[in-house]
């Protein structure tokens, strides 16, 4: 059981409050409610590189992350295709320093030219580095495009191309930010060696007097059913094939993704994992092979994915990946694979939680999501998935209409 | 007076306590010793119900005669022993939600296990097997070798894994272990034999040490000593091998690995002594200041203020005899050269001028906040303790270190600039 209180500013501004004086640290963590989906599709990669320019300067800080080093804080941030966090760790003892830069931040940016400048260049490198420069970079890419028609998933948070990271202007910093990033639309957790009084003092003090903001009201063109399967074929300069095919799922907040879950945990993962065993390991079909969800906000996509060994036709590494998944449509999982996969995700909730940081990032992620108590009832949510649940599941998820396939041949 | 909310003025920073002022105690190592005298290195500590096990071999790259053996012995680990297959294995702990990782450097290989407590019962005696019982059977290495080198076909093409295997070659020559890199032919010229005889001299038979961390239970002593207190290990003392280094006579490179690279792959680096040299520490402040984090020069120039990359670092390699100091950045195609530059140049600015107190007084400041935040949990202080132990240091290298961090002068920095930071003894490469 994680413990924590929970309060909400006149402005707002949600406040969790996570105690665990085992640590001489403090973890402050601001997550703001919007991410790449909340874009403009001819202004791809904006969440993004907003997230850079909160480090340009605040409207009475010049600079962020000298006074936090002075403080011996860390700190970092990421955006998401569904929300943007930043999170410091510092000694406890110096906590009010990180409520003054995220609150002068959440107050206004400086909104300077050079930062602008500077950080444009930054993010082109990134894209380049990530997205450009290595082979099977633009895989995503595709595949999003390939599987979305409507829903602004269709692009990565990183953006569709160079040229709207290029483009982006000091107008449309400034109007994001003030839609966007208000108190009505965050949500701050303060963890580790705090107390709830001091959180509740500095909070009034530094995050009160900000003016509210709009609540951005998210209405966003949800995707329609997919009727009929779609396929890709790529050439490209790699080494290897490889294949990848999506499906549409379930939303995280819907009892579905737990099904969905634990289904890509059975297929892969491990070395005892469904497709690792049958596909790389007995037929030898493939190098490497993995199945991963996004567990995103709105419904996601499930992937299957994995490279050839030189020499296997695409038909047939396609063929196999279909055997399995019919497996889990036409027989139950037995109890035993079914509680592995259980265990895992049991051990793997422990593990995460050793962490403060990852308990406060985890408390910001489900009071975003509208409740921080999922916190505590995640793993009885898996517990309650039965065989059945998860060949409905597989039934529902692996319909061929429901599938967007690529083909990544390697032109070599 | 009527206190007035808009009264706060939000250009003045709350008062801070100095992280230079805090007083860091590393908590102290259990050490025990198993029946067959393997030393173990325990720390009990944190709140959830799990333990991290780790069997740290002294079978790293420095004791094999043929490339790749060392590796793949130990990544084979988990694929088979005359009772169970690779599946079998797998299954085991994974249904306990235990992960059972491994993995090999140049002086030695480990395993680590990942387990909730209420399974550790269940799984060591399974670790156990794996380093008394492996079989390592022809068709597990065959397709290890197949997948290993579809696996580096793909990294090949990546500038960044082509410049980080010729920067160590230039230092420290090929023939060395730590210049050493693999190569296609190296995986297909593996057979059984050696691999097996490495299994009998560096695991079975070989020399191990063990490091535990967690909320343990109460009979860790005894889980241990039952899994692994009888085995035929450390009773051979491992023979000393010893490399020269035959570092390039040419110490600027250039390389085109992709002709539509749109990045290149910078590295600069020098050879530095170890952790037992007199320099080590103070040097480590010299580094923050330089490119060691985030407010670093080289940051603060080469990304904050030119945007030529998405990130550069100053940093040690991580050896037990010799060391190297290396900066690395994936910059422009068309910066590369203009990087480089900016790199030398910051490198005399610290030759030539003070760093200010405030500066100095910064980087005080992060780097013990750092260490402060990274002694929190269990795994990150058993962390610590390993790398003393295998370093052939003491606790009382964490007390100077902090110590030199709070004490080290601007003048003792410039000094250590003026020695180290030589252009003509760093190496220089760019991959594209």
């Amino acid at each position: 059981m994680i413990q924590y209180e929970r309060f909400v500013l006149d402005n707002g501004l949600r406040v969790i409050v996570h105690e665990d004086h085992s640590t001489p640290m403090a973890v402050v963590n601001v997550m703001y409610d919007v991410g790449a989906r909340d874009e403009n599709p001819n202004k791809t990669g904006f969440a993004h590189l907003f997230e850079h320019l909160m480090f340009g300067g605040s409207i009475n800080i010049e600079d962020y992350d000298e006074p936090l080093q002075m403080a011996g804080g860390e700190n970092n941030a990421y955006t998401t295709n569904d929300l943007t966090n930043y999170y410091i760790q510092l000694p406890s003892e110096n906590l009010e320093t990180a409520f003054w830069l995220e609150s002068d931040r959440m107050l206004s940016l400086a909104f300077s030219e050079k930062s602008l400048d500077v950080q444009r260049k930054v993010v082109c490198e990134e894209f380049k580095e990530h997205y450009i420069n290595k082979p099977y970079g633009d895989v995503w890419h595709k595949l999003r495009e390939l599987s979305y028609k409507e829903h602004p998933y269709r692009w990565m948070t990183i953006g569709k191309e160079l040229s709207h990271i290029e483009n982006a202007q000091l107008a449309d910093v400034k109007s994001f930010f003030f839609k966007h990033y208000r108190p009505v639309n965050a949500v701050l957790v303060v963890a580790g060696h705090v107390s709830l009084d001091e959180v509740k003092r500095l909070s009034d003090k530094w995050f009160g007097p900000i003016p509210m903001g709009e609540k951005y009201i998210r209405n966003l063109p949800q995707e329609s059913k997919q009727m009929q399967a779609r396929l890709l074929e790529v050439e490209a300069d790699v080494p290897l094939d490889a294949f990848y095919k999506t499906w549409h799922m379930a939303s995280r907040l819907s009892k579905r993704y737990y099904a969905a879950d634990l289904l890509s945990d059975i297929l892969s993962g491990g070395g005892s994992s469904r497709l690792y065993q049958a596909l790389v390991k007995e037929k030898q079909l493939f190098s490497q092979v993995d199945c991963s969800h996004m567990g995103s906000v709105d419904a996601g996509l499930l992937t299957i994915e994995g490279k050839l060994v030189k020499g296997v036709k695409m038909s047939d590494a396609e063929q196999a990946v279909k055997e399995e998944v019919e497996k889990m449509k036409s027989e139950l999982v037995n109890e035993a694979e079914l509680q592995k996969v259980k265990n895992k995700t049991e051990s793997m909730i422990a593990f995460e939680d050793m962490s403060v940081m990852n308990r406060a990032n985890s408390l910001a992620t489900y009071e975003l999501l509208g409740d921080a108590e999922m916190m505590n009832t995640e793993l009885s949510r898996y517990q309650e998935i039965t065989a059945e649940d998860i060949k409905k599941e597989s039934e529902e998820i692996f319909d061929e209409n429901n599938s967007n396939t690529m083909h990544y041949f390697s032109k070599n | 007076m009527k206190k007035n909310k808009n009264m706060l003025d939000r250009t003045v920073a709350p008062q801070i306590k100095d992280a230079v002022e805090f007083n860091l105690q590393l908590k102290k190592s259990e050490q025990f010793t198993l029946d067959n005298g393997i030393p173990v290195y325990s720390i009990n500590a944190g709140a959830q119900e799990v333990t991290l096990v780790e069997l740290v071999f002294h079978a790293g790259n420095w004791h094999e005669d043929q490339n790749i053996i060392a590796g793949t012995t130990n990544f084979l680990l988990k694929n088979g022993t005359s009772k169970k297959s690779a599946f079998e294995i797998n299954e085991h702990f994974e249904y306990y939600g235990a992960y059972l990782n491994r993995n090999c450097y140049n002086e030695t290989a480990n395993i680590t296990l990942h387990c909730l407590n209420k399974y550790l019962k269940d799984v060591l005696p399974v670790v156990s097997e794996l380093i008394t019982d492996s079989v390592f059977k022809e068709e597990e290495l065959a397709i290890y070798k197949q997948n290993q080198i579809q696996r580096l076909k793909v990294s090949l093409q990546k500038c960044d894994f082509v410049a980080n295997r010729f920067i160590d070659e230039y230092l420290f020559g090929f023939d060395h272990p730590y210049g050493r890199y693999t190569s296609i032919p190296d995986f297909e010229a593996l057979n059984r034999d050696k691999i097996v005889k490495f299994y009998n001299d560096y695991y079975i038979n070989g020399k191990c040490i063990i490091f535990v961390a967690g909320n343990l239970p109460a009979d860790i002593f005894q889980q241990l000593n039952t899994a692994f207190g009888h085995l035929p290990l450390n009773k051979n003392s491992i023979a000393e091998k010893r490399f020269t280094i035959s570092p390039a006579t040419e110490k600027k490179q250039r390389v085109i690995n992709d002709p539509n690279g749109v990045q290149g792959a910078v590295r600069m680096a020098r050879p530095f002594p170890n952790r037992h040299h007199p320099d080590f520490m103070k040097v480590q402040v010299l580094n923050n200041l330089f490119g060691g984090f985030f407010g670093s020069r080289l940051m603060s120039n080469i990304r904050e203020d030119k945007g030529y990359t998405y990130g550069i670092h100053s940093y040690f390699e991580n050896h037990v005899q010799d060391s190297a100091w290396m900066i690395s950045t994936e910059a422009g195609r068309d910066v590369c050269e203009a990087t480089i530059g900016e790199v030398y140049k910051e490198m005399e600015i610290l030759k030539e001028e003070l760093v200010d107190e405030e500066e100095l007084l910064l980087v005080r400041n992060y780097m013990i906040g750092s260490i402060l935040g990274d002694l929190d949990g269990p795994f990150q202080i058993i962390g610590r303790w390993k790398n003393y132990v295998l370093n052939g240091l003491d606790e009382s290298y964490f007390y100077k270190s902090i110590n030199t961090i709070k004490t080290i002068s601007a003048e003792e920095i410039r000094q250590l600039a003026q020695k180290y930071f030589v252009p003509e003894e760093f190496y220089e490469l760019v991959v594209v």
